[in-house]
């Protein structure tokens, strides 16, 4: 009796919502069509047409860059600041809170922010490099096709690096000092330490926080909207701005459903890692 | 003399701490720093070189400005998010009492279900809410914006109130039951008021995910009849792509819930989490 709620919602607002889109994905894709319901089945045609889209090759390549670059600094930043914060020392806790805002923050406020920081005339970033007569003119960050896509990862491993310190943090706070005491009596090095003690009692929660890691990826949307648009030329057009382009900007429906259909099955690839991983963080 | 020394060392050392501890914060906020000296600058003064990193004539006149052109945007997502809380509390806590302390056969299939749709990309949603809204009218409206965001609480709310849940007492329940209670009378009674905590903490973070919302926003609004204040800042952005101060003092009042819940954080609500149902 108290499940049904939830259970309808979870039907109603997830599972058909998942269908409705498989389903757009096999019709017509014309606007009017849909909105007047006599879109007709096209079966895969809007797959083929996405597959063979001369965009798609560098909107997996920026995906894939975006990505990877994310993660691994995210992760790895993440993991030295959360190694730095369990040292003791006055204000420790304070500080380790004010690290997290950029992840509290809503994505339009963090977009905006970072927007400005690599504005031409307005950024910190150009006005700091022009003071020290490091440039003569501004530097065109966000719309020069081969900056445009490092400045949105690191815009995204910004609001990254908080939630990989917070879990991680929280992982190393767990691990009994007793291990670490017995591989100092045993002579151990730091290094030899880490290596021996820490990586493997963090294998869980880092299994954890990369996969997580790995879905918000994916679904980064708000940061690079604000940002770049997906812009220039395309130059960080990513599966998720790609979808919202394909279906609002090009009101292509079919195209983008199917792409957004190909995303999920990505996403759903992981999500069943993350199950497993969550599990395994349940039993320890 | 001995340990003289190295309680001078260990103090040096956790001297050494707080300053690379100061140091990462200072870089991390760096851009926070700037967007706030941006928010107080006149226009001018936004692009000037050499540049300034203190506002020289520090004026609030941008966040007069943004209180008159954004503040209906500001209570359309106040609007938003309580209403995208009540409603997602509303779906949560029974399924989350029920899952917690009741063994279905359906519980383990309903947990995993909860945890597969938050691996779901937004966008997808989106397109498919685009449509189905469209039909039955709900589309540049109150209730589609408050449904649509409510996707990004119901299945985070059911995860932590439940975890919560758990951890509570299970005799408590059994003893009210004995006494003759009611199903509903036991989760309003008893469940409710020992899962405050839990309760608070997913009502802070779905009015949180809800207030930020700009993806809904975007995707279910054609006429601008329901405009948030992250679509509008959006739409202001795309406007008036240079007007920084104002920019920036639209984007710290939409900022204002984050440092908040900040706030709370600090004050230790995730210990809260873990005790104050014990001790309740």
């Amino acid at each position: 009796m108290f499940l049904l709620p939830a259970i309808i919602y979870v039907l109603a607002l997830f599972v058909y919502p998942i269908a409705y889109n498989i389903l757009l994905s096999v019709r017509q894709s014309s606007v009017i069509g849909l909105l007047q319901n006599t879109a007709s089945f096209v079966g895969i045609t809007n797959y083929r047409v996405a597959v063979t889209n001369p965009t798609l090759p560098g909107v997996i390549a920026h995906t894939a860059i975006f990505m990877a670059g994310s993660l691994v600094l995210q992760f790895g930043i993440g993991f030295l600041l959360a190694l730095f914060f369990t040292q003791r020392f006055p204000l420790s806790g304070l500080l380790r809170s004010l690290i997290l805002i950029p992840w509290l923050l809503p994505g339009v406020v963090t977009g905006l922010i970072l927007r400005l920081m690599f504005d031409p005339n307005s950024g910190m970033i150009n006005q700091v490099l022009s003071d020290v007569g490091l440039i003569h003119s501004p530097i065109e960050w966000l719309t020069n096709t081969h900056l445009a896509l490092p400045v949105v990862v690191l815009a995204n491993i910004w609001i990254g690096i908080p939630f990989n310190m917070l879990l991680l943090h929280g992982g190393l706070q767990d691990i009994p000092k007793e291990l670490y005491e017995a591989a100092r009596v045993d002579g151990a090095g730091r290094l030899r330490t880490f290596r021996s003690i820490t990586v493997p009692v963090m294998r869980p929660v880092i299994a954890v926080v990369l996969v997580l890691g790995f879905i918000y990826t994916l679904k980064a949307f708000d940061v690079v909207i604000i940002l770049t648009g997906g812009g220039p030329i395309n130059a960080t057009q990513l599966l998720s701005t790609w979808t919202y382009t394909l279906s609002f900007t090009n009101l292509d429906f079919g195209q983008g459903a199917a792409v957004g259909t190909l995303m999920m099955l990505i996403s759903l690839v992981c999500a069943l890692g993350y199950v497993r991983s969550y599990r395994g963080e349940l039993r320890r | 003399m001995s340990a003289q020394r190295s309680r001078r060392r260990s103090s040096t050392i956790s001297g050494v701490n707080l300053l690379g501890g100061l140091v990462i914060v200072a870089i991390m906020l760096l851009p926070i720093y700037w967007a706030v000296v941006t928010s107080l600058k006149t226009l001018q003064q936004s692009y000037a070189i050499p540049s300034t990193l203190l506002p020289p004539t520090p004026t609030f006149a941008a966040y007069s400005e943004v209180l008159r052109t954004q503040g209906g945007a500001l209570l359309t997502s106040l609007i938003i998010a309580v209403g995208s809380t009540v409603l997602s509390l509303l779906i949560a806590v029974p399924a989350a009492h029920a899952l917690a302390n009741f063994r279905f056969r359906v519980t383990g299939l309903v947990t995993l279900v909860l945890l597969v749709t938050q691996t779901i990309p937004g966008i997808v949603l989106g397109i498919s809410f685009f449509k189905i809204f469209a039909d039955i009218h709900l589309l540049n409206s109150y209730p589609g914006l408050i449904i649509a965001d409510s996707t990004y609480c119901v299945p985070f709310d059911i995860l932590v109130i439940r975890a919560f849940m758990i951890s509570l007492p299970h005799e408590l329940l059994e003893a009210a039951y004995v006494d003759g209670a009611t199903l509903l009378g036991s989760l309003v009674r008893i469940v409710l008021p020992l899962s405050r905590p839990a309760i608070l903490a997913a009502a802070l973070f779905s009015f949180l995910f809800s207030w930020g919302d700009f993806l809904f926003a975007l995707t279910l609004n054609t006429s601008g009849n329901v405009i948030p204040i992250s679509l509008s800042i959006y739409q202001y952005l795309g406007q008036y792509t240079s007007q920084w101060p104002d920019l920036m003092a639209a984007a710290i009042f939409a900022a204002i819930p984050s440092a908040i819940l900040l706030v709370l954080v600090q004050r230790g609500i995730r210990g809260g989490i873990a005790t104050a149902g014990l001790k309740g």
